[in-house]
């Protein structure tokens, strides 16, 4: 019973949510993604992971895609997260403690400007 | 790793490298018999009996990237210094079914953690497959029913039709479902361990 109620109500928050993004969102996608692998859950990945999800949802951030990866072979680096923001190429950031994950939210997927102390190069 | 809920992250990572399509994860913290089991459940690409001694092998990975493994052989380790075990059972072209039991009163048996944010980082990371997730406790007292908690993922997936999981307002529901899923079964536990 409660399941059916609780459905209804995710109906009406999808409702909210499509209105917002229409108004919020030009289209132009940002995509975050966490590397999710052994290496990177164990470097404390999952709580990287938390705290992003967390300040979508505290500073209401609408259009962003969060996926997850597996290890992508610099597993010294993990926590690794990387930002693609538009047509941008790619930025892979090492050592995202949840600290470091919030600047990277605010100032990069936020802001729009590079968090260049905890950019790493990837090739 | 620190937490049994972190190693089913990681387990249920390697079922969605598989390809797999239906992904179950179930935790079973029973009391009546001193035994905390995991359950991952999942129909990817599966593999032959070769590959699954390999697997618990620490210097083997399908992996590309990297040529050792470590998630599945330390899980095994920690399960069996807390006189538990890990099996895995899988065939190709099937699916893939990994049992790990730890005796939940062993000193050194790792805490069960978070697993609201497991499931929350999978579902949002994943929300194409078919997760369905349980937890449930039987308490030492026969008489006390079992709690369980559940979620299957598709009827979610369905009343959100394309609306994505990382909208704000979506995960703040499903923050709070899990959590307070999850807490409403660990409840009454902690307040006669208090």
């Amino acid at each position: 019973m409660t399941a059916i109620k609780s459905l209804d109500e995710l109906k009406k928050l999808r409702e909210e949510a499509l209105e917002k993004r229409k108004v919020r969102t030009g289209g132009n996608g940002v995509q975050v993604i966490v590397a999710m692998g052994t290496c990177g859950i164990a470097a404390g990945a999952r709580d990287t992971m938390k705290t992003i999800l967390n300040q979508i949802e505290t500073q209401n951030l609408s259009g962003i895609i969060v996926s997850q990866t597996g290890c992508i072979g610099l597993c010294e680096k993990e926590p690794i997260v990387q930002v693609v923001m538009g047509d941008s190429p790619k930025v892979t950031y090492g050592k995202v403690s949840p600290e470091v994950a919030v600047q990277i939210m605010n100032e990069h997927v936020v802001g729009g400007k590079v968090v260049k102390d905890y950019m790493i190069e990837t090739q | 790793m620190r937490e049994i809920s972190l190693h089913l992250l990681d387990i249920a990572e390697n079922s969605v490298s598989a390809g797999a399509t239906d992904i179950q994860i179930r935790v079973h913290e029973d009391h009546e018999k001193d035994l905390l089991e995991s359950v991952i459940l999942d129909n990817g690409k599966g593999m032959d009996s070769e590959t699954v001694a390999q697997v618990i092998d620490p210097f083997f990975t399908s992996r590309t990237t990297r040529k050792v493994g470590l998630g599945i052989p330390l899980l095994k380790a920690a399960a069996e210094i807390c006189d538990g075990a890990l099996t895995i059972q899988s065939s190709p072209g099937v699916g893939t079914q990994i049992i790990v039991k730890f005796k939940y009163s062993h000193i050194d048996r790792m805490p069960l953690g978070d697993l609201s944010s497991t499931f929350v980082s999978l579902l949002v990371a994943y929300p194409d497959i078919n997760w369905f997730f349980e937890y449930t406790i039987t308490p030492s007292d026969q008489a006390a029913p079992p709690r369980k908690f559940t979620f299957e993922n598709q009827p979610f997936r369905d009343a959100l039709a394309g609306c994505s999981y990382s909208e704000p307002t979506i995960l703040g529901y499903l923050r709070e479902f899990f959590e307070n899923g999850i807490h409403e079964v660990e409840k009454p536990l902690t307040q006669v361990n208090v």
